[in-house]
């Protein structure tokens, strides 16, 4: 059984445990959802298998001695840049299995980030910059369509709006939390998110497992989704949120659908999504009516009609090719919202080769899409929503100079609770109870304090983007839409600042 | 309450439609809605206890999203009927077009003649909701994929095509709950990888029995004609049918 022993031997992780420190208190034991840890009754003493190490290192955090070292294993395969060990070690895999590689998490493969080769710009001298500790700095967002003019009348109050205003989302801060669902996250996330939302003053999204009847309270701080498997997709369902979003695609796995392993499928999931325990949850790749813009604009309207017009309807598509041209497309077939979600965006689970090397990245697609709806005038009748890879509140500035309304995290949003990027969500088994349904993780997140750090990752990040709007000299954040001038690229090439539009930096 | 009466002729589909809620929301529990032609979403998100007599030919995706309110179509009917419906009843009395049904939750759907493609695509079934598709004529390609469950009950009967096969290719691909049933059998050919047509059994025939009896009280057949050939009815061979598919990276 060559396979086996090729297993046994290139496993990617090593726990090295410091004997001297380690009591056997068996806290790794308990804290390992993968069975690292054991018992040796023999040996009366707490021994490891770093075969079955993820590297999530969760032991090793909750190590009360500090006496776990989680490694990248050390041994090497002989040095080759073409035969990278990922790919050896896939193939090893799958010739053991016969298995499509899974992944979770979102891509990490080496594609250019151009948000690191973009730099912000500060005022010297004129245009002063502004301090926003002592005075007005506006972070306030609209999201949907706007009119193309705007109509007043006088009246005994003075000047009122005649023009006929469309159903809008107001977010207090540029940064919304990304559509994960109930099911691939766990209802104490989705909870926390919730509360994080209405604290904040922006919105969560349900993604497409449904909304726990628990969370309809939140309405006004939740977009609603609706993808292929319309899981839990119903009239209350529909009127619950400020905002309804169609999935059409997703920057991790671009055209392919979504697939909740069985194994995640528990008692509350099963509700929400109104299917039966343990069975999978397939979400076709396409919408099965949707097979044309025309369509599209079909399924738009039929989400008005069912909501009455009073909420807006975002598309969510993944950052492809043509992806100008299909935003263009939503945008005339009706959406008031475009979520362009770029490769490096995040997922419970998505076949390896297509996470890593379907889509473009974020930066680029949303350059184009901006720059295409300007061009073609109409890009007022939607706001843009960028996600996918959105690290830091530098990260979302810059997607905002380039175009964007608004920013979406999900990855880091999960970091905030304490995800490490293992990336086995699909696993069912995540032992920092996030991507678990099954209670005895999932209880390792508790909403409120989950909530409390979401809360603190966007208050840190909005006091950042008010800095750094300062620092150029802007009072709000709708100067900076789609305001490249305020961006310079250090080391691209011209034809990527020509599609990021945007000078390099010294002109 | 009386029946509203409302002719739809030149009306705006969403001035029809809202017409429509304001009555519902009113109280009308009986609609009557004339010379309708080709307007979208009539009673969609609709709920309780509201019945529809449409004469003409409903635009897509008539009743989406509704939960409860019956709908009689004196007519054919065009594309997405039913679409992610959650309760209710609907009878077409004439053909219907694509995407019939489409992941409807509960409910039935009885067309008289023909539907077309993707049909019944990802109908589910949760708990005591169980949706039913009843189609008297023939039907499309992926009749029932992805399905997850309810049930599909083909007649091949009533319909314009009679040199057709009884329903288009790659039945049933990827159906992971629910059953497809087809009167007089099918060939294999027809249907997704990896399933097959057996002999419809005793609980099997009870569904059938009762709405093929239902089915012909509503168009005004005989039960027993419906009945006079066997049923076959194709199941998913797992409820997690790719459940095997995967190697951890």
């Amino acid at each position: 059984m060559a396979p086996a022993l090729i297993d046994k031997s290139f496993h990617d992780f090593f726990v090295k445990r410091d004997r001297e420190a380690c009591t056997n208190c068996k806290a790794c034991i308990k804290q390992c959802s993968y069975g690292v840890h054991f018992w040796d009754e023999e040996a009366k003493r707490v021994r490891h298998d770093s075969v079955k190490c993820v590297g999530c290192r969760r032991c090793e955090a909750y190590c009360p001695e500090q006496a776990l070292l989680i490694q990248e294993k050390p041994s090497q395969f002989r040095p080759n840049h073409l035969w990278r060990p990922v790919f050896i070690k896939n193939i090893y895999k799958q010739a053991a299995t016969g298995g499509v590689l899974l992944a979770g998490m979102g891509s990490p493969v080496d594609i250019p980030i151009y948000f690191d080769r973009l730099l912000l710009d500060a005022s010297q001298v004129t245009n002063p910059s502004i301090d926003p500790l002592r005075e007005p700095m506006e972070l306030r967002t609209y999201l949907g369509e706007k009119p193309d003019r705007l109509e007043f009348v006088r009246t005994p109050e003075g000047l009122s709006v005649k023009t006929p205003l469309a159903p809008q989302l107001p977010l207090d801060v540029p940064i919304m939390f990304a559509a994960m669902s109930f099911g691939a996250i766990n209802f104490n996330l989705h909870e926390a998110m919730a509360m994080a939302a209405e604290e904040t003053g922006t919105m969560y999204n349900t993604g497409e497992g449904g909304l726990h009847a628990s969370l309809y309270k939140y309405g006004k701080n939740t977009i609603v989704q609706v993808a292929s498997g319309r899981f839990g997709v119903h009239k209350d369902y529909l009127k619950a949120g400020a905002g309804i979003e169609i999935k059409i695609g997703q920057g991790a796995k671009p055209g392919i659908g979504g697939h909740l392993p069985g194994e995640k499928i528990n008692e509350q999931v099963s509700e929400t999504r109104m299917i039966p325990l343990g069975s999978d949850a397939i979400s076709p790749a396409p919408h099965h009516d949707i097979y044309s813009i025309e369509d599209l604009h079909q399924l738009i309207y039929a989400l008005k009609e069912a909501s009455e017009y009073k909420v807006p309807v975002s598309v969510k598509i993944a950052a492809v090719h043509n992806v100008a041209a299909i935003a263009s497309g939503v945008v005339r077939a009706g959406a008031d919202i475009v979520t362009v979600d770029g490769m490096r965006g995040g997922t419970g689970a998505a076949p390896a080769m297509i996470r890593d090397n379907v889509g473009i990245p974020i930066e680029l697609a949303l350059a184009a899409i901006d720059q295409r709806l300007r061009d073609e005038g109409i890009r007022h009748q939607a706001s843009i929503v960028a996600a996918g890879g959105i690290r830091c509140s530098a990260d979302a500035v810059k997607a905002i100079a380039l175009g964007a309304d608004a920013v979406a995290i999900g990855t880091a949003a999960l970091l905030a609770v304490g995800c490490t990027l293992c990336g086995r969500c699909y696993t069912g088994k995540c032992p920092w109870g996030i991507a678990t349904n099954a209670p005895e993780l999932a209880k390792r997140q508790n909403p409120k304090t989950a909530a409390k750090k979401l809360v603190n990752l966007i208050h840190a990040w909005s006091h950042e983007i008010q800095e750094m709007l300062g620092g150029m000299g802007l009072n709000s954040i709708e100067s900076l839409r789609g305001n490249r001038d305020k961006l310079r690229a250090v080391g691209l090439s011209s034809m990527e600042m020509e599609i990021l539009g945007v000078k390099h930096a010294g002109r | 309450m009386e029946k509203r009466i409302i002719d739809a002729q030149g009306v705006y589909y969403r001035e029809l439609n809202q017409q429509v809620r304001e009555a519902a929301a009113a109280g009308t529990k009986s609609f009557e809605i004339v010379n309708v032609n080709g307007q979208r979403y009539i009673a969609s998100a609709l709920e309780g206890d509201i019945h529809f007599i449409l004469r003409g030919v409903p635009g897509q995706d008539l009743a989406a999203f509704m939960r409860g309110p019956s709908i009689r179509v004196e007519g054919n009917a065009q594309d997405g009927v039913g679409n992610t419906m959650d309760e209710g009843h609907i009878a077409v009395n004439g053909m219907a077009g694509d995407v019939i049904g489409y992941a409807m939750r509960g409910g039935t759907i009885y067309v008289k003649e023909d539907v077309g493609y993707r049909v019944g695509i990802h109908m589910k079934a949760y708990k005591e909701k169980f949706p039913v598709i009843v189609a008297g004529g023939k039907a499309g390609d992926f009749l029932g994929e992805y399905m997850a469950g309810g049930a599909i009950i083909l007649l091949g009967m009533f319909t314009g095509k009679p040199d057709a096969p009884i329903a288009g290719r790659t039945l049933g691909a990827g159906m992971h709950g629910g059953a497809i049933y087809i009167r007089g059998g099918v060939d294999e050919r027809l249907l997704g990888p990896g399933l097959h047509a057996e002999p419809a059994d005793q609980a099997d025939m009870n569904l059938i029995k009762m709405h093929a009896q239902a089915f012909a009280n509503e168009f005004a057949l005989d039960a027993a004609s419906i009945l006079s050939q066997p049923f076959v009815r194709v199941k998913p061979f797992s409820h997690r049918p790719y459940g095997n598919m995967y190697v951890p990276t």
